[in-house]
């Protein structure tokens, strides 16, 4: 018999330790493949894979970093000066523009002659830029490859133009994505903390024991909706009521996001801050009232402070678990990569940006590994997040 | 009007259905100390968390009955029950500093009632502190956090944080039953000291300790008050055969 109880104990035993195992091992590659693929983004360029970009040999740009090349085809640089160059108008030219150019008994069949026009008609226009694929690339061509600067770490974070599909050079700038995560989660804390505080406080000290069996079930089944049922309240009620309430042209707005996710987090919030308010012992309470202090001032001097830690950690829980979900507030954002100014703008958050982009870009492309650039930004903001809840939680009086 | 510190007229006092206490009469004079004794479970805290509405805290108690604190009746419409409890200090039986500087626990009282002034403010939690015999121990860490104290220090910290706001009466939940005896003995000697110019009483279990301390004594029983009377006289002679078995340690 005791036996049998030790050859169990063993058994169970091993099974926990196994099982524990796997999932540190699974967690740990899951985060070795987010930083793999993410950071094979840094020793490429923004140009897709086989395709380059070309110029008059007499061009005295050497370099272009892949935001001047974006500008250049989009017509916001015309003219080689602007990039360093001589003051010669720019003309611009894709494979469709250059292909288009020739008749097809000049191109041949298969396109065969397509690369000797090519070089021919760049050496013969000074000002054109010109992308294609590098099989149109004659043999001893005599134009200039223009090579494009390595995307670097410093301008991924800090570049304030997020143009993932533009042609021929994608334009990675995640800091627009970046302050629009962070806005959406300070607004969101603004408005989450309050309230959930108070809801915590009113169910922990003032509603009768009743009140809360009833209170509770209903915030917590707001943590079993799921976020695409949030989004759609929120594209269908909240961003119309924000549009006609501050006059926007636009109701998708970083407010509606934070509010969206502020609803998210509450029940989070609630449940955890109402579990730290009632872990202040009664002893206090009882120690501040029995001084002739009212049930608020013990409520802000006494519970409050020593609940502080707790109720931190609650409101940075909450939102950080917030600020991971994607659907709803990709729904009412609004989704535009640009710096926000102030709430009532449309922005984009980086998980929104991921979820949206990521079925259109091809696998193992740049664009691809600049999404998952983004998912390692997103994981240590949340990882910071997650610090923080461990050094307050752990910071007692 | 009376000039009874404290008068209790046919109380009876009740958690939900269970009959705590049972038609209780008792008076505490201005400057005596009064010590309630009996077997635990007898109802000696619930009568005392009666004379700040403490119980008025715990869900399910009922009262009938009267209770007055200086002439005035404490459970009338009107009274200001904030008010009532500053003008009544307890002290508990587990030492309850709060999670703040030794300075900012005396202060309390002082801050929650409206209190402004830095020096005033001072000057009192400075007093107090010497009143309750803490002021050589604590003087150079007034700006420590109160739970660097020791058991016995911060229960006189307590002492001192309920003198703080000046109360006329003080009540003291067997504020020395989890301390050890010379912190027990400096309390005693707190309490004498008191005497001069509080009103006190007194829960404790200790019988040496109420014949030491107390002018007064009452013996509980299972919610009833025996008798009380002189201590001198309780312990020497008193009427009731429970209170003679109780204190010749015959049960309890
Ligand atoms: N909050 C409460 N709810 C229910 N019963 C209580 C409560 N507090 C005390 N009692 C009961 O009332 C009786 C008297 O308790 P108490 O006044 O604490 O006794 P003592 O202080 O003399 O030990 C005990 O039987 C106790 O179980
Ligand atoms: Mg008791």
């Amino acid at each position: 018999m005791k036996k049998l109880k030790r050859i169990f104990d063993k058994i169970t035993h091993g099974v926990l330790f196994t099982s524990s195992m796997v999932t540190s091992v699974t967690v740990l590659l899951v985060i070795v493949f987010l930083f793999k693929e993410g950071i094979g983004l840094f020793n490429q360029t923004a140009v897709e894979n086989h395709v380059v970009v070309v110029v008059n040999s007499a061009n005295s740009v050497h370099e272009l970093t892949s935001k001047q090349v974006k500008d250049i085809f989009n017509q916001d640089i015309t003219n080689w000066k602007e990039v360093g160059g001589q003051d010669l108008e720019i003309t611009t030219r894709s494979i469709d523009d250059l292909a288009g150019q020739f008749t097809e008994e000049e191109l041949g069949t298969d396109m065969v002659n397509l690369p000797t026009l090519i070089d021919q008609y760049i050496s013969d226009n000074p000002g054109v830029i010109a992308y294609f694929p590098d099989t149109y690339l004659k043999k001893d061509f005599r134009s200039k490859k223009i090579p494009l600067a390595k995307i670097s770490v410093k301008e991924f974070i800090s570049g304030v133009e997020w143009y993932p599909t533009s042609q021929p050079a994608a334009v990675y700038g995640a800091w627009p994505l970046i302050l629009g995560t962070l806005w959406v989660s300070l607004g969101a804390i603004l408005l989450a903390l309050p309230i959930g505080l108070i809801t915590a406080l009113y169910m922990a000290e003032v509603a009768g024991q009743r009140l809360r069996n009833m209170l509770k079930p209903v915030v917590e089944l707001l943590s079993g909706i799921p976020s695409v049922v949030y989004g759609f309240f929120g594209l269908v009620v909240l961003v119309p009521l924000i549009q006609r309430l501050f006059k926007l042209d636009v109701g998708e707005t970083a407010l509606a996001g934070s509010i969206i996710l502020a609803i998210m987090s509450l029940p989070t919030i609630i449940t955890i801050a109402e579990d730290a308010i009632r872990t202040t012992p009664r002893a206090l309470k009882e120690a501040s009232l029995a001084l002739g202090a009212s049930h608020w001032q013990t409520m802000t001097r006494v519970t409050i402070p020593y609940a502080k830690s707790g109720i931190i950690a609650a409101v940075i829980l909450g939102i950080g678990r917030a600020v991971g979900e994607t659907m709803a507030v990709l729904m009412v954002t609004g989704n535009a990569s640009v710096i926000p100014h102030t709430f009532l703008e449309p922005v984009r958050t980086i998980p929104a940006t991921i979820a949206a982009e990521l079925g259109e870009a091809p696998f193992g492309g740049t664009h691809f590994k600049a999404l998952f650039a983004l998912g390692i930004i997103l994981f240590i903001i949340t990882f910071i997040f997650n610090m923080l809840v461990e050094t307050v939680k752990t910071k007692k009086v | 009007m009376s000039d009874h510190k404290v008068e209790v007229k046919n109380l009876d006092l009740y958690y939900n259905d269970f009959h705590a206490l049972k038609n209780i009469n008792f008076t505490a004079e201005a400057k005596t100390v009064s010590a309630f004794i009996g077997p635990s479970g007898c109802g000696k805290s619930s009568l005392l968390r009666m004379f700040n509405r403490m119980n008025d805290l715990i869900d399910g108690t009922r009262f009938t009955g009267e209770v007055f604190v200086d002439g005035q009746d404490i459970y009338e419409k009107n009274i200001d029950v904030d008010g009532l409890r500053k003008n009544v200090g307890m002290v508990f039986q587990k030492p309850n500093p709060f999670p703040k500087t030794i300075f900012e626990n005396v202060a309390y009282g002082l801050r929650v009632n409206g209190v402004k002034d830095k020096h005033f403010i001072e000057k009192k939690v400075t007093e107090a502190i010497k009143q309750a015999a803490l002021w050589d121990e604590v003087k150079d860490k007034l700006k420590k956090s109160a739970m660097e104290l020791s058991g016995g220090q911060q229960q006189r910290l307590c002492i001192a944080r309920a003198l703080a706001v000046e109360p006329a009466l003080i009540l003291m939940d067997e504020p020395a039953s989890a301390l050890d005896p010379i912190s027990t003995g400096k309390i005693e000697d707190l309490i004498f000291e008191l005497k001069n110019q509080y009103s006190i009483i007194i829960v404790t279990h200790n019988l040496q300790q109420a014949g030491r301390i107390s002018d007064f004594t009452a013996f509980f029983y299972m919610g009833e008050l025996v008798e009380w009377n002189k201590t001198k006289t309780i312990f020497t002679n008193p009427t009731d055969i429970r209170t003679q078995n109780y204190i010749t340690g015959r049960f309890g």
